[in-house]
């Protein structure tokens, strides 16, 4: 496959950017599409140029480190990470668009790598339970109906790519906030602690600068994993059940 | 717990919802009493002239409409200001459009904000020709039926309204899901149920409206 590349290339956070295109050629339809922007940088290294960056981990699909908005889609055409995006997506021929992710809260540090972190500071918010660390304890310990416990794992499923901030127009992290908050929250293990989360996630959300929800859907088409959108209508019901709880007290 | 709400997005939303869905019950009632204009000039002004007799000898002449008319202010107030602020935050959340953009989600729903504005400016119209009179050509106070007959007359008058009807049927049929989502009453089992509800609703309040129009344009009110 012999392809054209259009992509985001800026030096550095404070650098201004500009879509650079290629050329690659010898793509194989069985390539992911990490594996093509390798081709693309190898090229780049042997002419001297600074090869793209870009996110990249695992490469299985379930580390959340790739990201990528292709074509306008975040992780590309399919459902799916971009590093299980393969290359027989698209046809010989193609131009292909490739930016990071856009959002205030997710600033660009190189080329198609944009800074996370305000994810991490989301769950350092309230994305944990609070128990004594040691041996593991016994599993059946602690009973949880079969329908919580595949509920919380759908949601527990949510990789923290951010595929639902770059997707919304709003870049709002409300889809990526919530299944954090209903995976735990169903739980035994989460109840302590259901009140004070979802507060104080919401609030730590709200901190980072990412907008709010206006239920287009977006988040939830792009997610790899699934998460449903009614997700976030949850989160909403447990953010108001504590907002009346705390203030009855 | 003020605090708590106003100063959050998700508080917001709430307030967004709460403040829509009284406009909401609001139109429908509304909506309802216009059709009496089918059953002639004198029922409909007599209905007009009770409206401001509501709740009489308890309540003094016009007291329940003042009432109305000052929840149905801050409702209005409440939901532009929201509004205003979210939209404000959502712009400055994501200041880099994409090179390769691509818009998904539906009519309804990417009009929102425009169609929100629209609505303001036409309840604005609305008041200024229908209750004080101040736009219209031939406005005479204590006759609803013959300043109705008399803007619909217009085409002017006919454009601003179909235009604004139909603007508000997209409102709601994004607006009265969401507030669903938004308070939290949304899930998976419900959700096919609640899309239709706000779509029977939307078309229903739409069709209910623009009906008055019609009726004078093709005669069946004069």
């Amino acid at each position: 496959m012999k392809l054209t590349l259009r992509v985001w290339r800026q030096k550095n956070a404070d650098a201004e950017g500009a879509m650079a295109t290629y050329e690659v050629d010898g793509i194989s339809p069985d390539m992911s599409f990490l594996e093509m922007l390798d081709v693309l940088n190898e090229q780049l290294i042997l002419s001297g140029e600074d090869p793209v960056a870009f996110d990249h981990d695992c490469r299985e699909g379930i580390c959340g480190a790739c990201s990528l908005v292709i074509n306008g889609e975040a992780h590309g055409p399919e459902r799916t990470t971009t590093c299980q995006l393969h290359m027989r997506s698209f046809k010989d021929g193609d131009t292909i668009d490739i930016e990071p992710w856009r959002a205030a809260a997710f600033p660009v540090v190189k080329d198609l790598v944009v800074d996370r972190s305000a994810f991490d500071r989301i769950i350092q918010a309230g994305g944990y339970i609070t128990a004594p660390t040691g041996s593991a304890p016994e599993a059946h310990a602690t009973p949880v109906p079969k329908a919580d416990a595949d509920y919380a794992f759908e949601h527990a499923e949510c990789i923290g790519c951010g595929a639902c901030v770059a997707a919304c127009p709003n870049g709002a992290a409300m889809l990526f906030t919530s299944a954090k908050i209903n995976h735990l929250n169903v739980l035994p293990q989460g109840a302590p602690e259901r009140e004070t989360r979802v507060l104080n996630m919401v609030a730590q959300m709200d901190e980072e600068g990412f907008g709010g929800c206006t239920l287009t859907g977006e988040c939830a088409t792009a997610c790899p994993k699934g998460i449903p959108l009614t997700s976030i209508t949850n989160m909403n019901k447990e953010w108001l059940r504590a907002t009346r709880k705390a203030a009855k007290r | 717990m003020v605090r708590t709400i106003w100063g959050s997005t998700v508080g917001k939303k709430t307030v967004m919802a709460v403040s829509g869905l009284i406009m909401l019950l609001y139109l429908v009632v509304h909506m309802l009493g216009n059709l009496k204009i089918f059953f002639g000039a004198g029922e409909f002004n007599h209905y007009a002239h009770w409206l401001r007799t509501i709740g009489e000898p308890f309540m003094h002449y016009e007291w329940t409409l003042w009432l109305v008319r000052v929840v149905l202010v801050l409702a209005v107030v409440a939901h532009a200001v929201s509004a205003y602020q979210l939209s404000r935050r959502d712009i400055k959340a994501r200041p880099q459009k994409y090179v390769h953009s691509k818009p998904r989600a539906s009519y309804a729903t990417r009009t929102m904000r425009w169609g929100g504005v629209i609505l303001g400016l036409f309840i604005l119209w609305h008041l200024l020709d229908l209750t004080t009179g101040t736009v219209h050509t031939d406005f005479q106070p204590g006759r609803p039926y013959q300043n109705v007959v008399a803007t619909f007359s217009t085409w002017y008058g006919n454009v601003i309204y179909i235009v604004a009807m139909l603007a508000l049927g997209l409102h709601i049929r994004h607006g009265l899901w969401s507030a669903a989502q938004t308070l939290g009453v949304g899930s998976r089992a419900r959700d096919r149920a609640l899309k239709a509800a706000a779509n029977v609703l939307a078309l229903l309040l739409t069709a209910g409206f623009i009906a008055v129009p019609v009726g004078v344009m093709t005669g069946v009110v004069s």
